[in-house]
């Protein structure tokens, strides 16, 4: 893999204010909204390069390079930089923190300024088309008007997928990867034992906790809902080989209730390891915008906007994912066929379950640079 | 392009909604969205094809068309294109039923088995022919379900479908001489298909 795009500072941007409040689709105001948000490569004259990563549940702005003092690169460092899918020598990469996060972007845990105090639970409900509006407002900031590309996994690809379905002419492609139109049951019952983790731990407070310092947060709830989404992020498979039944520290089981396995071991790092950095409201407030997300319940509309625009959808799965499995896909690919939507699908193969869209998988890489570089060169002409 | 193809495309038509099973490289599709302002849609295994119709903007499912077949919605289309691939179908007679299924009119050519260059080769050496057409051994060869014009014709009246036009090629994928019709199941390299109803 050639050399990355080396050392990226996180800016920010203010992109709603009392002048020019964001009025959310559930009718709510916010009159303060800043974005915290990446740049790699360069914006071309004609400023027709940008892509725009939207990122998934527990992602940031922060997608690629190394951030000063940092050892690990961000989250989508394999296919963004020189020479990668995401060619920064070619391309005007933005990626931002999703309206109601807790990386940068305002969120739950954001001051409301009708009170001075953090919103806790009072922060509005969110549906995808916010977050889309909140990115489109910071492209609106940078200049930008029509993005060569929107790209996602997960809920970063039904925010590419609602993007391109309500502003027709605005996105050339949209790269829907490991994603849902429209979540199982499972699904949103998985979500639902994870808030209730979050919502029962005694320092949830209502969702009030934050004057109560970093050790009065509901962290043992928002380990257990990491844990349990971990599980559904990989694959029975990935963890038969990651883990098979070895014990941690120890040839023999110590036979208690204390963490003996190496799976659980890994289980309670990455509960751990996410309190430090996530916040247990945005977690809410996320798994609630993927759970009601339904962009083709109102088939006319699906149908007029497909007419209006002119999107060209690469739609891919993996065969190991069975949060998102392949039906999901389908359904999406489906779905913008049959508004007329010119529509690209695939089932890649690759073992680690719903993480794949983050792993440098060959032929993952090799059709989503192939798609871009053909949206590259239809522009072009 | 395959000069066959040029035949195929012919056939398709303009301004139809259009889907090319095991459509290669994309080439045909490409011309019919690009020349012919289809709407269209590619199905296609092959990791090396599938890139090819990404490269040339054409919208494919990356699948064995046995399987993404079944899952097209019905009536979907107005064209369906089975070119030069009926007989390396698994079930060539379920192909064609589904293929009736998603689009009322299907364009399906063929290589014609009894084309008789073939029945001399064997003839001749007692060795299953290998030709510029049918290129491969008998173990490694994809077309597990070969067939001459004839079985083929029997085959689809079989299916209660109707051969609405018939165009003989040649060697190079033209259409054949006039003469060719005298004998066209010994004469025609192969042929390509309209089957309607």
């Amino acid at each position: 893999m050639p050399d990355g795009i080396g050392k990226v500072e996180t800016q920010r941007a203010v992109v709603f204010s009392d002048d020019r409040p964001l009025v959310l689709e559930s009718g709510a105001r916010l009159t303060h909204v800043e974005v915290a948000y990446e740049t790699y490569g360069e914006l071309n004259a004609e400023r027709s390069n940008a892509i725009f990563i939207c990122h998934a549940l527990s992602g940031d702005a922060h997608a690629a390079g190394f951030h000063d003092g940092d050892r690990r690169p961000g989250w989508w460092d394999n296919i963004v930089g020189p020479g990668r899918p995401l060619d920064t020598d070619r391309f005007f990469v933005v990626c931002a923190n999703v309206l109601g996060g807790c990386r940068g972007t305002t969120g739950p845990g954001s001051l409301d300024p009708a009170t001075g105090r953090p919103y806790g639970l009072r922060f509005p409900l969110l549906a995808v088309r916010d977050l889309v509006a909140t990115h489109r407002a910071l492209l609106a900031s940078l200049g930008i008007e029509r993005l060569l590309a929107a790209i996602g996994g997960s809920l970063g690809g039904m925010q590419a997928l609602q993007w391109s379905l309500d502003h027709p002419g605005e996105v050339g492609g949209a790269l829907v990867v490991a994603s849902s139109a429209r979540l199982s049951a499972q699904n949103i019952a998985f979500s639902a034992v994870a808030r209730e983790a979050i919502m029962r731990d005694p320092d949830f407070a209502g969702g009030d906790y934050y004057a109560a310092g970093p050790t009065g947060r509901p962290d043992r709830g928002l380990a257990l809902a990491r844990m349990i989404g971990h599980i559904t992020y990989l694959s029975e498979e990935s963890m038969r080989q990651k883990f098979g039944r070895r014990i941690q520290d120890a040839v023999e089981p110590r036979y208690g209730f204390d963490v003996d396995f190496e799976v659980e071991s890994y289980l309670a790092h990455q509960g751990q390891s996410f309190v430090e950095r996530f916040d247990a409201n945005t977690y809410l407030y996320m798994t609630r915008v993927m759970d009601y997300f339904d962009p083709f319940a109102d088939a006319a509309y699906l149908g007029r906007q497909v007419a209006a625009g002119d999107t060209s959808y690469l739609v891919l799965s993996f065969d190991s994912d069975w949060r998102f499995s392949t039906e999901h896909a389908r359904e999406i690919a489906d779905g913008l066929r049959g508004a007329g939507a010119p529509v690209t699908f695939r089932e890649l193969s690759a073992p680690h379950g719903h993480d794949s869209f983050l792993f440098p998988v060959p032929e993952y890489h090799r059709t989503v640079a192939g798609f871009l570089d053909r949206l590259e060169a239809a522009r072009a002409r | 392009m395959r000069a066959d193809l040029d035949v195929v495309a012919a056939l398709v038509g303009r301004d139809v909604r259009v889907v090319d099973l095991g459509c290669g490289d994309g080439a045909l599709l490409k011309q019919l969205i690009a020349r012919q302002g289809c709407e269209g849609l590619g199905v296609e295994r092959d990791d090396e094809r599938f890139h090819a119709c990404v490269a040339r903007g054409v919208p494919v499912t990356h699948g064995d068309l046995e399987l993404e077949l079944p899952r097209l919605e019905t009536g979907a289309f107005d064209c369906a294109v089975l070119s030069l691939t009926l007989q390396a179908t698994r079930r060539p007679v379920e192909v064609l039923r589904q293929m009736r299924r998603v689009a009322p009119r299907r364009v399906v050519s063929l290589p014609n088995f009894a084309h008789w260059r073939i029945r001399l080769d064997l003839a001749r050496t007692g060795r299953m022919p290998v030709s510029a057409a049918l290129p491969y051994q008998w173990h490694e060869t994809p077309n597990i379900h070969l067939c001459t014009l004839r079985d083929f014709e029997a085959t689809v009246a079989e299916t209660g479908m109707r051969i609405a036009r018939r165009v003989l090629l040649d060697a190079g994928g033209r259409p054949a001489a006039r003469a060719t019709r005298l004998a066209a199941n010994a004469l025609a390299v192969r042929a390509v298909y309209v089957l309607e109803s």
